[in-house]
């Protein structure tokens, strides 16, 4: 497409200057675009490389792949025996797992009611409930910390999966709603008439809108998983520490320890890593096609 | 939108569909965040008690010799923090959206790359490059001297004048992706022939960007201008992981969210203080919510009146 525009800018001159243009105009954006990704990874790889290292081959060679003589696995046995991982993994899933549930349940049927039925109320009621996608709930702590306090709910899982789906649930229902409007009425009328009950038909434009499902379940589980906050404010102890606070504060403690600090790093991205690279092309292209609505 | 029309008594199954999401929501982020505003008006007395007093917690948080330099410490560096973001961060996500948006081969391997360090948390983050940066590794400083420029480098993390440029850095590195994104989906969208038109009228790639592309893509110019001040003005985790609570050195990064988070809990000498903590949030609110504000009726209004 671009060559063929170029030629009919440039047709009449197929002098060195053309040539040089066609060439500068293939090779700078890929030489612009091969450094900011090396400059994206290299931090990355700087440390899964050199957690596998000897502590001297660490200082020694930072730039080597670890080699029979450098490697080591000293960091990972360190965090493996002085940390509580697995206990921290654990609780990541279950906070991360369980929000997402539920913020796609009362997510979706908050949105089918919104886009469904015409009733008094229903622009006042999704303005009210998308207040949230702009003001951080962050700010609301100090009554959020007091209000758990109240419900015996600091240092519980149930209290951080709480504040998550209310965190989760304005941007899930703006965006839900958008989708469910596009699912055809005669679909929906069809069954009507056939009987369905309104609870029938959510369950039957739940499928249909599976797509968008899959989107915002990838984006509010990022920064759930990764949350430092309320995990530090709201659930600080060793029994419900999340991976991400507990990462930070094993990193504090061993921070001259580099075998595992560098193996602790390593540890806390790879689940993330693995998750990006199976559903990166997903995620992706379903912001793309998000921010075109 | 179908519905049986006319006001006969509100329908039930409207109410179940709603119910969970409005309570939750209602309870956890909407409550706390009135009951937070109306902290901020309070202080708790030695008696555990809470008395009205009406805007001395702002007052102090403004004048008073121990919160005043914090306050304004904390937003001039928020700022500074916001302006790095705007300067560094969107140009350089225009830039890589429009040359993936170019074409060429390797464009899905290069967004994957490129929008890879978004998903790490800040304290992985933080503390990569905490490492790298470090004198004590001398990875930097390695490759400063590879490439000449060895006198250059310094414990940028750990200078007063430095530390705060170069967390702003650090977390532009890690959102690149976002604004990138955002802008390539904005740039893919746009229709062809428009394009092609100008092209046949003798444009060049540069003039077809900023006076056909950029200008199509402005409402989402604003959209990553609105998100970028928000984030960046409730942003915490990357400097409380690199430099701790007290976001040394000297208070030389602290942010508004470091500060919310000193004045909440505490820190060393000095005792935590719910309501002003409260109020520290309050200014938050306020300052998010000027954001939002002046982007939905200025902004939109103006790109909606240049559209028609």
């Amino acid at each position: 497409m671009s060559t063929s525009s170029r030629s009919l800018t440039y047709g009449k001159d197929f002098g060195l200057l053309y040539r040089l243009r066609l060439l500068l105009g293939g090779f700078v954006p890929h030489l612009i675009l091969t450094s900011y990704s090396l400059l994206a990874v290299f931090p990355v790889v700087m440390i899964l490389i050199n957690s596998f290292k000897t502590r001297k081959a660490i200082f020694g060679e930072p730039f080597a792949f670890p080699n029979a003589s450098t490697f080591s696995l000293i960091g990972y046995e360190t965090v493996l025996s002085r940390s509580n991982f697995t206990q921290n993994f654990i609780n990541s899933i279950v906070v991360t797992g369980v929000s997402l549930l539920f913020i796609l349940l009362f997510g979706s049927m908050a949105a089918f009611a919104l886009s469904e039925y015409n009733f008094r109320g229903n622009t006042l009621t999704a303005l009210y409930l998308s207040i949230g996608i702009m003001i951080p709930i962050r700010l609301g702590t100090v009554s959020l910390l007091r209000l758990m306090v109240k419900l015996g709910l600091v240092n519980t899982l149930t209290g951080l999966i709480l504040v998550y789906i209310a965190q989760g649930l304005p941007l899930t229902i703006f965006i839900l709603s958008q989708f469910m409007r596009q699912v055809p009425k005669e679909l929906k009328d069809a069954a009507r008439i056939d009987g369905a009950s309104e609870y029938r038909i959510y369950t039957m434009v739940l499928p249909l809108v599976r797509p968008a499902l899959g989107a915002i379940g990838i984006f509010t589980m990022i920064p759930i998983w990764n949350d430092l906050w309320f995990p530090l404010v709201i659930a600080p102890s060793a029994k419900t520490a999340t991976i991400t606070l507990g990462v930070q504060q094993f990193l504090g403690q061993f921070v001259s320890d580099w075998n595992a600090v560098l193996s602790s790093l390593s540890l806390a991205m790879v689940p993330i890593l693995i998750l990006y690279v199976i559903f990166s092309q997903q995620m992706i292209r379903s912001i793309t096609a998000g921010a075109l609505k | 939108m179908s519905t049986k029309p006319g006001s006969r008594a509100f329908p039930i199954h409207i109410v179940v569909f709603l119910a969970p999401a409005v309570i939750v929501y209602t309870l956890f982020m909407i409550y706390p965040l009135i009951d937070s505003l109306r902290l901020s008006f309070f202080a708790i007395g030695s008696d555990n008690r809470e008395y009205f007093v009406g805007l001395r917690n702002y007052v102090l948080l403004f004048t008073d010799s121990n919160y005043a330099p914090r306050f304004w410490g904390a937003l001039k560096n928020n700022i500074v923090f916001f302006l790095v973001h705007m300067l560094v961060q969107n140009p350089i996500g225009l830039l890589l959206a429009a040359l993936l948006a170019s074409g060429g081969w390797g464009r899905k391997f290069y967004r994957t790359v490129l929008f890879m360090p978004t998903v790490l948390s800040f304290v992985i983050i933080g503390f990569i490059w905490n490492l790298i940066l470090s004198p004590l590794w001398g990875v930097a400083e390695s490759i400063l001297k590879a490439v000449g420029l060895g006198s250059l480098f310094r414990p940028w993390l750990g200078l007063e004048s430095t530390a705060l440029v170069t967390i702003s850095l650090i977390s532009v590195w890690q959102f690149v992706g976002i604004p990138m994104v955002l802008f390539y989906a904005a740039l893919i969208g746009i229709p062809e022939e428009l394009l092609e038109a100008a092209r046949v009228d003798g444009a060049t790639g540069w003039q077809v960007f900023w006076r056909i592309k950029f200008p199509l893509i402005l409402p989402t110019v604003g959209i990553v201008g609105i998100l970028t001040f928000v984030g960046n003005f409730n942003a915490f985790d990357l400097i409380y992981t690199i430099k701790g609570a007290l976001a040394g050195p000297n208070f030389s990064t602290d942010i508004m969210g470091t500060l919310f988070y000193r004045t909440f809990f505490g820190q060393q000498l000095q005792l935590g203080n719910p309501t002003m903590g409260a109020t520290v949030a309050a200014m938050m609110f306020i300052i998010i919510l000027s954001g939002v504000l002046i982007y939905m009726f200025l902004w939109q209004r103006r790109i909606q009146a240049v559209e028609m």
